[in-house]
């Protein structure tokens, strides 16, 4: 076990100039759009735009999660990605700790690359089966230079103990283990380069229930070990809610809604989130929930809705809903919600 | 103890100690051989018995325990003989479905819950899958019969036409080069002879209809990658159904779709199972669908059914440890902790599965008597039971 002193001295460089933002946010999202081509023909003409993350804009705080939350290819994972810069930008801007990361030249984004990890959705194909557990996660510090060669095999340990992972595993390869340790290497792999944020994809919707609540909880014991900072993206609003401090909503590649966990939860503004809301199941045969069903499902994000993108499967669709775009609004203690129904920071018709 | 392995792995090398998986993952070829060989044995038999030609009716008929029942259970055991040992992936399931009512099966992956429909459906991959005890009982109109002993050209008569099944993936189970249409047309024309094709295809597109897909006739030409997730499944739900089934099985049916879909097709199969009349047999691992939807449920784990009874009494009394475990780790509204329960630990291999009490190294309220044989089923009331010595003071029933 290594203890914390040493952690720290192992820490590789810090970031460039220690700026002191603890109030300030770590991750800003501002306007982000992110575009994928649909190209036919002979010359792959572009014919359109499928339009995953169409300007969205938030800000995660240092040592907080933000839970997104959406239906499925709702663009959530897209925003992961883009993040990451795993996904090249349309237009927008992605500021990580005041550096743009989508400015960076490669050098530059190299550097970065060890301060944002990502966590995948699917153990079973993100994990090398060609590789000892202690090379897949011990691999990126080997090639970062992050701890000197004679520490190498106890930070590996360390970061293995620390996740629930035995030493004797180190030897083996990832079939050997179950769904939820399978999950535990690729975290481990991510802490592994010692960030200070991490996109969880989906992390726990492969697992089964119990499962799930082991993996929860080793992340918040992380989190608050390490002062980690997260970006969980689920579609699962319980696991959500347990784990967020703050709640962004999005559909269609627009976020609508984005609030505190409990004023997110307690007072749904957008008629999206409280349908998606009254959706969750309630495991108690006696609770008989005023479900909102919503009819239809998901248009084609290539040919989106004029206006709000919602209103063809709004209850509370109005004129104005057809025809413009509405803004993102705030509605009493930062409260955000982009819906026509508000205005001026309270609810009309 | 891990401790210890790793320690004693390093001073005799890396090659050979491999830990507890050593007995499962590293076979010689030799041992491999043997045990396939001796399955291979056991298998012909059954398949021998299965193959044989002019099965007399006596064979395979039954007489229902409760004439309210339209599916009764006993004593299933399905195992699946691999070439590392016997998997006994159903290991003595009993419990009944009732006319007309929704029955919950609950488990995590790999306890035997989609075996247990596999089973019923005579789908199991045979010959290395084989039911080798228990029975099936299952009411036609005129007689009850045993949907274990029934030969296979007798169970194509009540395979989608009285018992049928909604699949987990609606992407993976409908064949991507025929049109939606198409494939129901030919379950109804299978089960309707004599039927003409204009009929076949008007009673497919009323289906279609009833299953709340506005644009019937356009969907009927379309192929199943034109259809969203929500709609594949309801055009699986409209396949189910086109013979007014008896018995729905319906093994994940929301699982791969998004919460506001899954609402959708939950208030649907609701609306149908009154509509048409018939009994639900709802395979799921969420607590929540369960408890909206089931009137009885049934708890596995590891091949075993750890408790059942009516659904306010699992989800007001769960009994079982592992209920309540279970229970206790979905994160909720109503109590919201810092942190999560989770069961320790992770279900036993399959292949060696313990002589005790599968549940008793993950259990947190395991005393003397969990180190006995398996606990029996015992009862808490006339509906409810669990298999679990803390109930051992309360009458056993069963064996």
């Amino acid at each position: 076990m290594i203890d914390d002193k040493r952690m720290k001295e192992d820490r590789f460089e810090r970031r460039p100039s220690e700026v002191s933002l603890t109030e300030a946010s770590l991750l800003e999202v501002k306007n982000l759009k992110t575009y994928f081509p649909i190209s036919s023909g002979l010359f792959s003409k572009v014919k359109g735009y499928v339009k995953a993350v169409d300007d969205v804009s938030f800000s995660i705080q240092r040592g907080t999660t933000m839970g997104l939350v959406g239906e499925s290819g709702c663009g959530k994972t897209t925003i992961g990605k883009t993040i990451l810069r795993l996904t090249e930008i349309t237009s927008g801007s992605v500021t990580f700790d005041g550096i743009d990361i989508h400015a960076l030249d490669r050098r530059a984004l190299r550097a970065l690359r060890p301060r944002i990890q990502i966590i995948f959705q699917d153990p079973y194909s993100s994990l090398s089966p060609r590789m000892p557990v202690g090379e897949i996660i011990g691999e990126a510090v080997r090639e970062k230079r992050l701890v000197a060669p004679e520490k190498f095999d106890d930070y590996i340990t360390g970061i293995m103990k620390d996740c629930g992972l035995q030493e004797y595993h180190k030897d083996r390869y990832p079939h050997e283990f179950s769904g939820g340790q399978r999950q535990r290497i690729c975290i481990a792999r991510a802490l592994a380069l010692n960030p200070e944020f991490i996109v969880c994809d989906e992390p726990v919707s492969a697992l089964d229930v119990s499962i799930q609540a082991q993996i929860i909880n080793l992340l918040k014991a992380l989190q608050a070990k390490y002062g980690l900072t997260y970006l969980f993206i689920s579609h699962d609003l319980s696991v959500v809610e347990h784990i967020s401090d703050t709640v962004g909503v999005m559909y269609l590649g627009n976020l609508v809604e984005y609030a505190d966990k409990a004023s997110i939860f307690d007072n749904p503004l957008h008629p999206y989130t409280m349908a998606l809301f009254s959706a969750i199941p309630v495991p108690d045969p006696d609770v008989k929930t005023n479900r909102i069903i919503l009819e239809g499902s998901i248009p084609s994000p290539a040919n989106p809705p004029e206006g709000c993108k919602f209103h063809t499967r709004c209850s509370y669709c109005m004129e104005i809903c057809k025809l413009e775009v509405p803004q993102m609004q705030t509605i009493g203690a930062g409260h955000q919600v982009a819906c026509h129904l508000y205005k001026d920071g309270r609810r009309i018709g | 103890m891990e401790q210890k392995k790793g320690l004693i792995q390093k001073w005799f090398g890396r090659k050979n100690g491999r830990g507890s998986a050593k007995s499962v993952n590293y076979m010689s070829a030799k041992e491999i051989r043997q045990i396939s060989r001796e399955n291979r044995r056991i298998t012909d038999e059954f398949e021998r018995v299965r193959n044989r030609e002019n099965v007399p009716e006596s064979e395979y008929t039954a007489v229902m325990k409760d004439p309210g029942n339209i599916l009764e259970i006993e004593d299933l055991n399905t195992w699946f003989f691999t070439d590392i040992g016997t998997v006994k992936a159903v290991d003595g399931v009993t419990f009944s479905v009732p006319r007309g009512k929704t029955v919950g099966v609950v488990g995590e992956s790999g306890c035997g819950k989609s075996v247990t429909a596999l089973s019923i459906m005579q789908l199991v991959q045979r010959p290395q899958g084989q039911v080798v005890k228990g029975e099936l009982r299952f009411a036609t109109d005129d007689l009850t019969i045993d949907l274990v002993r029934i030969p296979t050209e007798k169970m194509q008569k009540i395979r989608g036409n009285e018992i049928s099944m909604i699949f987990q993936e609606p992407m993976t189970s409908l064949n991507p080069v025929f049109k939606v249409g198409m494939q129901i047309d030919e379950v109804i024309a299978l089960h309707n002879e004599g039927m003409k094709s204009e009929e076949v295809k008007a009673r497919t597109i009323e289906m279609i209809k009833l299953v709340g897909i506005a644009n019937a006739e356009g969907v009927y030409d379309m192929y199943p990658h034109e259809l969203s997730g929500g709609m594949r499944q309801r055009a699986m739900i409209a396949m189910a159904l086109a013979c007014t089934p008896k018995l729905i099985i319906a093994d994940e049916p929301t699982t791969a779709l998004d919460v506001t879909i899954q609402a959708q097709i939950m208030d649907l199969l609701r609306q149908l199972k009154e509509r048409i009349n018939s009994s639900i047999m709802l395979i799921t691992h969420d607590l929540g669908v369960i408890a909206e939807m089931a009137d009885y449920v049934v708890v596995m784990y590891a091949g075993r059914i750890v408790e059942q009874g009516t659904a306010a009494e699992v989800f007001h009394h769960p009994s079982h440890p592992y209920t309540v475990g279970l229970m206790a780790s979905r994160p909720s509204r109503i109590r919201s902790a810092e942190q999560l329960y989770s069961i320790p630990g992770s279900v036993p291999n399959p292949i060696d599965m313990p002589n005790y009490c599968y549940f008793r190294d993950r259990c947190n309220r395991a005393f003397e008597a969990c180190n006995g044989d398996y606990p029996p089923t015992f009862s808490i009331s006339g509906t409810h039971s669990a298999a679990c010595y803390h109930y051992s003071a309360v009458s056993e029933v069963g064996k």
